[in-house]
Protein backbone atom coordinates (compact mmCIF):
# COMPACT_ATOMS: atom_id res chain seq x y z
CA UNK A 1 0.00 0.00 0.00
CA UNK A 2 2.25 2.74 -1.37
CA UNK A 3 1.89 6.26 -0.45
CA UNK A 4 1.81 7.22 -4.05
CA UNK A 5 -2.10 5.09 -4.00
CA UNK A 6 -3.47 7.00 -1.69
CA UNK A 7 -3.00 10.33 -3.69
CA UNK A 8 -5.74 9.35 -5.65
CA UNK A 9 -8.22 11.62 -3.24
CA UNK A 10 -5.99 14.19 -4.72
CA UNK A 11 -7.02 14.02 -8.46
CA UNK A 12 -9.58 15.81 -10.26
CA UNK A 13 -12.62 13.53 -10.49
CA UNK A 14 -13.20 15.48 -13.86
CA UNK A 15 -16.03 17.41 -12.67
CA UNK A 16 -13.91 20.45 -10.63
CA UNK A 17 -13.16 18.79 -7.37
CA UNK A 18 -11.20 16.18 -5.81
CA UNK A 19 -12.01 12.59 -5.20
CA UNK A 20 -11.31 13.89 -1.27
CA UNK A 21 -14.02 16.76 -1.54
CA UNK A 22 -16.37 14.09 -3.26
CA UNK A 23 -15.73 11.56 -0.54
CA UNK A 24 -16.42 14.38 2.13
CA UNK A 25 -20.07 15.51 0.34
CA UNK A 26 -20.56 11.68 0.21
CA UNK A 27 -20.06 11.70 3.82
CA UNK A 28 -22.88 14.85 4.70
CA UNK A 29 -25.61 12.59 2.20
CA UNK A 30 -24.98 9.46 4.47
CA UNK A 31 -25.39 11.43 7.51
CA UNK A 32 -28.21 13.98 6.18
CA UNK A 33 -30.06 11.01 4.96
CA UNK A 34 -29.72 8.50 8.23
CA UNK A 35 -29.87 11.95 10.51
CA UNK A 36 -33.36 12.97 9.03
CA UNK A 37 -34.72 9.04 9.05
CA UNK A 38 -33.44 8.75 12.28
CA UNK A 39 -35.60 11.93 12.98
CA UNK A 40 -39.14 10.02 11.77
CA UNK A 41 -38.23 6.73 12.77
CA UNK A 42 -38.09 7.85 16.98
CA UNK A 43 -41.18 9.69 16.40
CA UNK A 44 -43.17 6.88 14.48
CA UNK A 45 -41.66 4.21 16.75
CA UNK A 46 -42.48 5.77 19.89
CA UNK A 47 -46.29 6.35 18.51
CA UNK A 48 -46.61 3.34 17.30
CA UNK A 49 -44.86 1.06 19.80
CA UNK A 50 -46.91 3.10 23.08
CA UNK A 51 -49.96 2.53 20.93
CA UNK A 52 -49.18 -0.96 21.42
CA UNK A 53 -49.72 -1.33 25.02
CA UNK A 54 -52.61 0.92 25.23
CA UNK A 55 -54.87 -1.36 27.72
CA UNK A 56 -58.71 -0.33 26.04
CA UNK A 57 -58.24 -0.11 22.61
CA UNK A 58 -58.25 -3.40 20.67
CA UNK A 59 -58.07 -1.53 17.21
CA UNK A 60 -55.31 0.98 17.39
CA UNK A 61 -53.43 -2.09 19.16
CA UNK A 62 -54.17 -4.20 15.81
CA UNK A 63 -53.30 -1.65 13.69
CA UNK A 64 -50.02 -0.84 15.21
CA UNK A 65 -49.46 -4.35 15.42
CA UNK A 66 -49.97 -4.90 11.58
CA UNK A 67 -47.82 -1.86 11.04
CA UNK A 68 -44.99 -3.34 12.66
CA UNK A 69 -45.36 -6.78 10.42
CA UNK A 70 -45.44 -4.90 7.30
CA UNK A 71 -42.57 -3.13 8.03
CA UNK A 72 -40.26 -5.65 9.44
CA UNK A 73 -41.11 -8.44 7.02
CA UNK A 74 -39.73 -6.61 4.01
CA UNK A 75 -35.68 -6.09 3.33
CA UNK A 76 -35.21 -2.81 3.31
CA UNK A 77 -34.14 -2.72 0.06
CA UNK A 78 -37.45 -3.99 -1.18
CA UNK A 79 -38.74 -1.24 0.84
CA UNK A 80 -36.74 1.75 -0.69
CA UNK A 81 -37.66 0.67 -4.71
CA UNK A 82 -41.61 0.56 -3.40
CA UNK A 83 -40.92 4.23 -2.24
CA UNK A 84 -38.91 5.27 -5.25
CA UNK A 85 -40.32 3.34 -8.01
CA UNK A 86 -43.75 2.00 -7.09
CA UNK A 87 -45.82 4.27 -4.63
CA UNK A 88 -44.83 7.23 -7.40
CA UNK A 89 -46.29 5.66 -10.29
CA UNK A 90 -48.95 4.17 -8.53
CA UNK A 91 -49.78 7.80 -6.68
CA UNK A 92 -48.79 10.21 -9.98
CA UNK A 93 -48.43 13.33 -7.48
CA UNK A 94 -45.88 11.54 -5.37
CA UNK A 95 -43.89 11.88 -8.55
CA UNK A 96 -43.37 15.65 -7.24
CA UNK A 97 -41.07 14.58 -4.01
CA UNK A 98 -37.51 14.54 -4.39
CA UNK A 99 -35.50 11.52 -4.39
CA UNK A 100 -34.16 12.32 -0.95
CA UNK A 101 -37.10 12.36 0.59
CA UNK A 102 -38.26 9.47 -0.58
CA UNK A 103 -34.78 7.30 0.67
CA UNK A 104 -35.57 9.13 3.76
CA UNK A 105 -39.12 7.84 4.55
CA UNK A 106 -38.07 4.36 3.54
CA UNK A 107 -35.42 4.10 5.94
CA UNK A 108 -37.56 6.11 8.86
CA UNK A 109 -40.31 3.98 8.01
CA UNK A 110 -38.58 1.17 8.01
CA UNK A 111 -36.38 1.62 11.34
CA UNK A 112 -39.92 2.63 12.99
CA UNK A 113 -41.35 -0.93 12.91
CA UNK A 114 -37.87 -1.95 14.62
CA UNK A 115 -37.99 1.13 17.88
CA UNK A 116 -41.81 -0.02 18.42
CA UNK A 117 -41.00 -3.60 19.01
CA UNK A 118 -38.41 -1.82 21.40
CA UNK A 119 -40.37 0.76 22.93
CA UNK A 120 -43.62 -2.13 23.53
CA UNK A 121 -40.77 -4.55 25.44
CA UNK A 122 -39.79 -1.58 27.16
CA UNK A 123 -43.47 -0.16 28.15
CA UNK A 124 -43.93 -4.29 28.97
CA UNK A 125 -41.10 -4.23 30.80
CA UNK A 126 -41.98 -1.62 33.59
CA UNK A 127 -43.84 -3.32 36.81
CA UNK A 128 -47.20 -3.29 36.38
CA UNK A 129 -47.42 -1.42 39.20
CA UNK A 130 -46.40 1.81 37.97
CA UNK A 131 -49.32 1.53 35.68
CA UNK A 132 -51.90 1.60 39.01
CA UNK A 133 -49.97 3.79 40.16
CA UNK A 134 -51.12 6.48 37.85
CA UNK A 135 -54.42 5.37 38.09
CA UNK A 136 -54.68 5.58 41.88
CA UNK A 137 -53.08 9.15 41.54
CA UNK A 138 -56.35 9.70 39.67
CA UNK A 139 -54.50 10.13 36.13
CA UNK A 140 -55.81 9.99 32.74
CA UNK A 141 -54.34 7.17 30.20
CA UNK A 142 -52.51 10.03 28.85
CA UNK A 143 -51.22 11.27 31.54
CA UNK A 144 -50.04 8.52 33.10
CA UNK A 145 -48.15 7.47 30.02
CA UNK A 146 -46.71 10.98 29.88
CA UNK A 147 -45.41 11.57 32.94
CA UNK A 148 -44.74 7.88 34.30
CA UNK A 149 -44.69 5.06 31.77
CA UNK A 150 -43.04 6.95 28.60
CA UNK A 151 -40.02 8.74 30.54
CA UNK A 152 -39.14 5.14 32.73
CA UNK A 153 -39.44 3.38 29.45
CA UNK A 154 -37.50 5.72 27.04
CA UNK A 155 -34.84 4.95 29.85
CA UNK A 156 -34.60 1.29 29.64
CA UNK A 157 -34.77 1.03 25.64
CA UNK A 158 -31.84 3.45 25.13
CA UNK A 159 -29.17 0.48 25.12
CA UNK A 160 -31.03 -1.10 22.31
CA UNK A 161 -32.33 2.64 20.88
CA UNK A 162 -28.26 2.82 20.56
CA UNK A 163 -27.63 0.15 18.62
CA UNK A 164 -30.87 0.74 16.10
CA UNK A 165 -29.60 3.77 15.54
CA UNK A 166 -26.02 2.67 14.39
CA UNK A 167 -27.96 0.31 12.26
CA UNK A 168 -29.83 2.87 10.47
CA UNK A 169 -26.65 4.79 10.10
CA UNK A 170 -25.52 1.34 8.72
CA UNK A 171 -28.63 0.44 6.24
CA UNK A 172 -28.14 3.78 5.11
CA UNK A 173 -25.77 2.41 2.08
CA UNK A 174 -29.03 0.85 0.66
CA UNK A 175 -29.59 4.45 -1.37
CA UNK A 176 -26.79 3.68 -3.61
CA UNK A 177 -29.01 1.31 -5.35
CA UNK A 178 -31.58 4.68 -6.14
CA UNK A 179 -28.20 6.59 -7.05
CA UNK A 180 -28.21 8.65 -3.61
CA UNK A 181 -25.30 10.15 -3.67
CA UNK A 182 -23.85 8.57 -0.60
CA UNK A 183 -20.52 7.11 0.92
CA UNK A 184 -21.25 3.60 -0.84
CA UNK A 185 -22.30 5.16 -4.20
CA UNK A 186 -18.86 7.00 -3.79
CA UNK A 187 -17.38 4.12 -3.39
CA UNK A 188 -18.43 1.87 -5.99
CA UNK A 189 -18.18 4.76 -8.53
CA UNK A 190 -14.66 5.78 -7.72
CA UNK A 191 -13.88 2.44 -7.32
CA UNK A 192 -14.23 2.08 -11.09
CA UNK A 193 -13.14 5.52 -12.66
CA UNK A 194 -9.76 5.22 -10.35
CA UNK A 195 -9.46 1.15 -9.95
CA UNK A 196 -7.87 1.69 -6.49
CA UNK A 197 -10.72 0.17 -4.63
CA UNK A 198 -8.48 -0.73 -1.83
CA UNK A 199 -7.94 3.20 -0.63
CA UNK A 200 -11.36 4.06 -1.19
CA UNK A 201 -13.04 1.29 0.16
CA UNK A 202 -10.57 2.28 3.68
CA UNK A 203 -11.41 5.30 3.65
CA UNK A 204 -15.13 4.99 3.30
CA UNK A 205 -15.07 1.68 6.21
CA UNK A 206 -13.40 3.99 7.89
CA UNK A 207 -16.22 6.74 8.09
CA UNK A 208 -18.86 4.40 7.99
CA UNK A 209 -17.13 3.13 11.79
CA UNK A 210 -16.12 6.54 12.83
CA UNK A 211 -19.77 7.66 12.41
CA UNK A 212 -21.11 4.23 13.98
CA UNK A 213 -18.98 4.82 16.69
CA UNK A 214 -19.98 8.71 17.12
CA UNK A 215 -23.64 7.74 17.53
CA UNK A 216 -22.95 5.28 20.51
CA UNK A 217 -20.67 7.63 21.99
CA UNK A 218 -23.61 10.15 21.75
CA UNK A 219 -26.34 8.14 22.97
CA UNK A 220 -24.01 6.18 26.17
CA UNK A 221 -23.23 10.43 27.11
CA UNK A 222 -27.55 10.81 26.94
CA UNK A 223 -27.72 7.66 28.89
CA UNK A 224 -25.30 8.57 31.84
CA UNK A 225 -27.12 12.22 31.92
CA UNK A 226 -30.60 11.39 31.98
CA UNK A 227 -29.85 7.60 34.26
CA UNK A 228 -32.01 7.40 37.62
CA UNK A 229 -29.86 6.22 40.52
CA UNK A 230 -31.13 2.92 41.80
CA UNK A 231 -32.78 1.72 38.32
CA UNK A 232 -30.54 -0.68 36.70
CA UNK A 233 -31.33 -0.96 32.87
CA UNK A 234 -31.68 -3.85 30.62
CA UNK A 235 -28.90 -4.43 27.94
CA UNK A 236 -29.44 -5.55 24.27
CA UNK A 237 -28.53 -7.20 21.27
CA UNK A 238 -30.04 -5.86 17.94
CA UNK A 239 -30.44 -6.95 14.07
CA UNK A 240 -28.62 -5.34 11.23
CA UNK B 1 -53.20 2.48 -7.85
CA UNK B 2 -54.60 2.70 -11.45
CA UNK B 3 -51.21 2.80 -13.27
CA UNK B 4 -50.09 -0.99 -11.76
CA UNK B 5 -51.29 -4.15 -13.70
CA UNK B 6 -50.47 -6.59 -12.28
CA UNK B 7 -51.68 -9.33 -15.03
CA UNK B 8 -48.21 -9.83 -16.82
CA UNK B 9 -47.68 -12.50 -13.59
CA UNK B 10 -48.29 -15.66 -15.20
CA UNK B 11 -46.53 -19.89 -13.89
CA UNK B 12 -44.09 -18.94 -16.84
CA UNK B 13 -42.43 -15.95 -15.13
CA UNK B 14 -42.11 -17.57 -11.76
CA UNK B 15 -40.28 -20.94 -13.40
CA UNK B 16 -38.00 -19.01 -15.35
CA UNK B 17 -36.80 -16.15 -13.32
CA UNK B 18 -38.06 -16.08 -9.84
CA UNK B 19 -37.12 -20.29 -8.75
CA UNK B 20 -33.80 -19.48 -9.24
CA UNK B 21 -33.13 -16.28 -7.90
CA UNK B 22 -35.74 -17.75 -4.68
CA UNK B 23 -33.69 -21.05 -4.13
CA UNK B 24 -30.13 -19.15 -4.29
CA UNK B 25 -31.43 -16.72 -1.54
CA UNK B 26 -32.45 -20.04 0.43
CA UNK B 27 -29.03 -21.64 -0.18
CA UNK B 28 -27.49 -18.69 0.89
CA UNK B 29 -29.20 -18.19 4.03
CA UNK B 30 -28.90 -21.99 4.68
CA UNK B 31 -24.90 -22.22 4.49
CA UNK B 32 -24.01 -18.65 5.70
CA UNK B 33 -26.33 -20.13 8.89
CA UNK B 34 -24.67 -23.22 9.35
CA UNK B 35 -20.87 -21.59 8.81
CA UNK B 36 -21.67 -18.72 10.62
CA UNK B 37 -23.30 -20.38 13.51
CA UNK B 38 -19.64 -22.33 13.63
CA UNK B 39 -17.44 -19.25 13.12
CA UNK B 40 -19.32 -17.69 15.27
CA UNK B 41 -19.40 -20.17 18.66
CA UNK B 42 -15.54 -20.49 17.91
CA UNK B 43 -15.17 -16.50 18.30
CA UNK B 44 -17.86 -16.54 21.24
CA UNK B 45 -16.13 -19.48 23.53
CA UNK B 46 -12.48 -16.88 22.24
CA UNK B 47 -14.33 -14.23 23.15
CA UNK B 48 -15.32 -16.09 27.10
CA UNK B 49 -12.24 -17.64 27.00
CA UNK B 50 -10.23 -15.04 29.41
CA UNK B 51 -6.44 -15.77 27.73
CA UNK B 52 -5.98 -12.13 25.92
CA UNK B 53 -3.85 -13.40 22.51
CA UNK B 54 -7.53 -15.15 22.35
CA UNK B 55 -9.72 -12.11 23.30
CA UNK B 56 -8.42 -9.45 21.73
CA UNK B 57 -8.65 -10.70 18.04
CA UNK B 58 -12.05 -12.44 18.25
CA UNK B 59 -13.33 -8.74 19.95
CA UNK B 60 -11.77 -6.82 16.78
CA UNK B 61 -13.38 -9.31 14.45
CA UNK B 62 -16.55 -9.15 16.08
CA UNK B 63 -16.90 -5.08 16.71
CA UNK B 64 -15.33 -4.65 13.50
CA UNK B 65 -17.33 -6.40 11.41
CA UNK B 66 -20.43 -5.56 13.51
CA UNK B 67 -19.76 -1.38 13.06
CA UNK B 68 -19.66 -1.17 8.92
CA UNK B 69 -22.67 -1.74 6.32
CA UNK B 70 -22.84 -5.27 4.98
CA UNK B 71 -23.23 -3.73 1.52
CA UNK B 72 -19.69 -2.24 2.69
CA UNK B 73 -18.60 -6.06 3.16
CA UNK B 74 -20.06 -7.14 0.06
CA UNK B 75 -18.43 -4.44 -2.05
CA UNK B 76 -14.65 -5.18 0.02
CA UNK B 77 -15.13 -9.46 -0.54
CA UNK B 78 -16.17 -8.91 -4.15
CA UNK B 79 -12.65 -6.82 -4.73
CA UNK B 80 -10.69 -8.69 -2.00
CA UNK B 81 -11.59 -12.39 -2.84
CA UNK B 82 -10.21 -12.60 -6.96
CA UNK B 83 -6.99 -10.61 -5.46
CA UNK B 84 -6.51 -13.23 -2.82
CA UNK B 85 -6.74 -16.53 -4.95
CA UNK B 86 -5.52 -14.75 -8.17
CA UNK B 87 -8.83 -15.70 -10.29
CA UNK B 88 -11.71 -14.23 -10.78
CA UNK B 89 -15.00 -15.34 -9.00
CA UNK B 90 -18.88 -15.61 -9.14
CA UNK B 91 -21.01 -12.87 -7.18
CA UNK B 92 -22.64 -16.02 -5.82
CA UNK B 93 -19.12 -17.48 -4.80
CA UNK B 94 -18.58 -14.34 -3.39
CA UNK B 95 -21.49 -13.57 -1.79
CA UNK B 96 -21.55 -17.13 0.44
CA UNK B 97 -17.75 -16.41 1.65
CA UNK B 98 -18.98 -12.74 2.79
CA UNK B 99 -22.32 -13.93 4.14
CA UNK B 100 -20.65 -16.68 6.59
CA UNK B 101 -17.83 -13.78 7.60
CA UNK B 102 -20.36 -11.12 8.03
CA UNK B 103 -22.61 -13.23 10.25
CA UNK B 104 -20.20 -15.78 12.32
CA UNK B 105 -19.88 -11.62 14.19
CA UNK B 106 -23.68 -11.66 14.46
CA UNK B 107 -23.99 -14.75 15.48
CA UNK B 108 -20.86 -14.76 17.60
CA UNK B 109 -22.90 -12.43 19.74
CA UNK B 110 -25.90 -14.62 20.31
CA UNK B 111 -23.69 -17.31 21.19
CA UNK B 112 -22.19 -15.18 23.69
CA UNK B 113 -25.01 -13.95 25.46
CA UNK B 114 -26.51 -17.56 25.27
CA UNK B 115 -23.33 -18.91 27.44
CA UNK B 116 -23.39 -16.38 29.65
CA UNK B 117 -27.31 -17.12 30.47
CA UNK B 118 -25.97 -20.66 31.83
CA UNK B 119 -25.59 -20.29 35.72
CA UNK B 120 -21.89 -20.64 37.02
CA UNK B 121 -23.40 -23.26 38.83
CA UNK B 122 -23.44 -25.62 35.80
CA UNK B 123 -20.03 -24.79 34.83
CA UNK B 124 -18.86 -25.95 38.63
CA UNK B 125 -21.03 -29.30 38.72
CA UNK B 126 -19.29 -30.44 35.28
CA UNK B 127 -16.01 -28.99 37.07
CA UNK B 128 -17.15 -31.32 40.17
CA UNK B 129 -17.04 -34.34 38.16
CA UNK B 130 -14.04 -33.86 36.71
CA UNK B 131 -15.19 -33.23 33.10
CA UNK B 132 -12.59 -31.21 30.87
CA UNK B 133 -13.44 -27.87 29.45
CA UNK B 134 -13.86 -29.79 26.09
CA UNK B 135 -16.61 -32.02 27.37
CA UNK B 136 -18.17 -29.15 29.73
CA UNK B 137 -18.78 -27.39 26.92
CA UNK B 138 -20.24 -30.03 24.58
CA UNK B 139 -22.07 -31.85 27.14
CA UNK B 140 -23.42 -29.48 29.88
CA UNK B 141 -22.79 -25.50 28.44
CA UNK B 142 -24.14 -25.39 24.94
CA UNK B 143 -26.87 -27.59 24.98
CA UNK B 144 -28.41 -25.51 27.78
CA UNK B 145 -27.08 -22.46 26.11
CA UNK B 146 -28.25 -23.43 22.43
CA UNK B 147 -32.20 -24.51 24.09
CA UNK B 148 -31.93 -20.76 25.23
CA UNK B 149 -30.76 -18.91 22.52
CA UNK B 150 -32.57 -20.96 20.01
CA UNK B 151 -35.60 -18.50 18.84
CA UNK B 152 -32.65 -15.27 18.71
CA UNK B 153 -31.01 -17.32 16.56
CA UNK B 154 -33.60 -18.11 14.25
CA UNK B 155 -34.82 -15.05 14.32
CA UNK B 156 -30.92 -13.69 12.81
CA UNK B 157 -31.55 -16.21 10.28
CA UNK B 158 -34.84 -14.90 8.78
CA UNK B 159 -32.99 -11.29 9.38
CA UNK B 160 -30.73 -13.09 7.16
CA UNK B 161 -32.83 -13.94 4.71
CA UNK B 162 -33.94 -10.38 3.78
CA UNK B 163 -30.33 -9.19 4.01
CA UNK B 164 -29.60 -11.64 1.04
CA UNK B 165 -31.28 -9.39 -0.92
CA UNK B 166 -28.20 -7.05 -0.86
CA UNK B 167 -25.99 -9.41 -2.98
CA UNK B 168 -28.04 -6.66 -5.40
CA UNK B 169 -25.09 -4.40 -5.07
CA UNK B 170 -22.75 -6.88 -6.66
CA UNK B 171 -25.67 -8.35 -9.21
CA UNK B 172 -25.76 -12.00 -8.08
CA UNK B 173 -28.77 -13.84 -8.96
CA UNK B 174 -30.99 -13.91 -5.91
CA UNK B 175 -34.83 -13.61 -4.93
CA UNK B 176 -34.92 -9.81 -5.63
CA UNK B 177 -32.81 -9.85 -9.23
CA UNK B 178 -34.65 -12.59 -10.42
CA UNK B 179 -37.64 -10.61 -9.72
CA UNK B 180 -36.20 -7.11 -11.52
CA UNK B 181 -34.88 -9.28 -14.23
CA UNK B 182 -38.75 -10.21 -14.92
CA UNK B 183 -39.42 -7.30 -14.61
CA UNK B 184 -37.27 -5.96 -17.09
CA UNK B 185 -38.02 -8.21 -19.76
CA UNK B 186 -41.89 -8.14 -19.37
CA UNK B 187 -41.35 -3.93 -19.23
CA UNK B 188 -43.14 -3.89 -15.76
CA UNK B 189 -40.30 -3.32 -13.32
CA UNK B 190 -42.17 -1.53 -10.44
CA UNK B 191 -45.38 -4.28 -10.19
CA UNK B 192 -42.46 -6.87 -10.02
CA UNK B 193 -40.74 -4.76 -7.01
CA UNK B 194 -44.18 -5.25 -5.68
CA UNK B 195 -44.42 -8.86 -6.11
CA UNK B 196 -41.26 -9.00 -4.44
CA UNK B 197 -41.90 -7.42 -1.74
CA UNK B 198 -44.94 -10.24 -1.24
CA UNK B 199 -43.07 -12.84 -1.23
CA UNK B 200 -40.65 -11.58 1.12
CA UNK B 201 -43.59 -10.50 3.30
CA UNK B 202 -44.41 -13.81 3.29
CA UNK B 203 -41.62 -15.84 3.88
CA UNK B 204 -40.90 -13.72 6.74
CA UNK B 205 -43.81 -13.25 8.43
CA UNK B 206 -44.40 -17.13 8.10
CA UNK B 207 -41.34 -17.89 9.57
CA UNK B 208 -41.52 -15.27 12.55
CA UNK B 209 -44.98 -16.79 13.60
CA UNK B 210 -43.02 -20.09 13.70
CA UNK B 211 -40.71 -19.04 15.76
CA UNK B 212 -43.20 -17.40 17.80
CA UNK B 213 -44.46 -20.95 18.70
CA UNK B 214 -41.38 -22.55 18.70
CA UNK B 215 -40.47 -20.16 21.42
CA UNK B 216 -43.57 -20.99 23.46
CA UNK B 217 -42.96 -24.56 23.03
CA UNK B 218 -39.29 -24.86 23.88
CA UNK B 219 -38.84 -22.39 26.89
CA UNK B 220 -37.46 -23.70 30.30
CA UNK B 221 -39.85 -23.10 33.04
CA UNK B 222 -37.69 -22.27 35.94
Amino acid sequence: MAWDNWQVFLKDDGGGRTYLQWMMDAWGWTLSVAGCAWVIAVIVGALVGTLRTLPNSPWLVRLANVWVEVFRNVPILVQLFIWYFVLPKAFPPMQQIPGFLLVVFALGFFTSARIAEQVRAGIQALPRGQRYAGMAVGFTTAQTYRYVILPMAFRIILPPLTSESMNLLKNSSVAFAVSIAELTMFAMQAQEETSRGIEIYLAVTALYAASAFAVNRIFAFIEKKVQIPGFIVAGGTGGH
Amino acid sequence: MGNLDLTFLNWDLISKFVIKGFWFSVELTIIATIGGVLFGTVLALMRLSGKKFLVIPATIYVNGLRSVPLVMVILWFFLLVPLLIGRPVGAELSAIITFIVFEAAYFSEIMRAGIQSIPRGQVYAGQAMGMTYGQNMRLVVLPQAFRNMLPVLLTQTIILFQDTSLVYAIGAYDLLKGFVTAGKIYGRPEEAYLLAAVVYFIVCFGLSYLVKKLQAKIAIIR
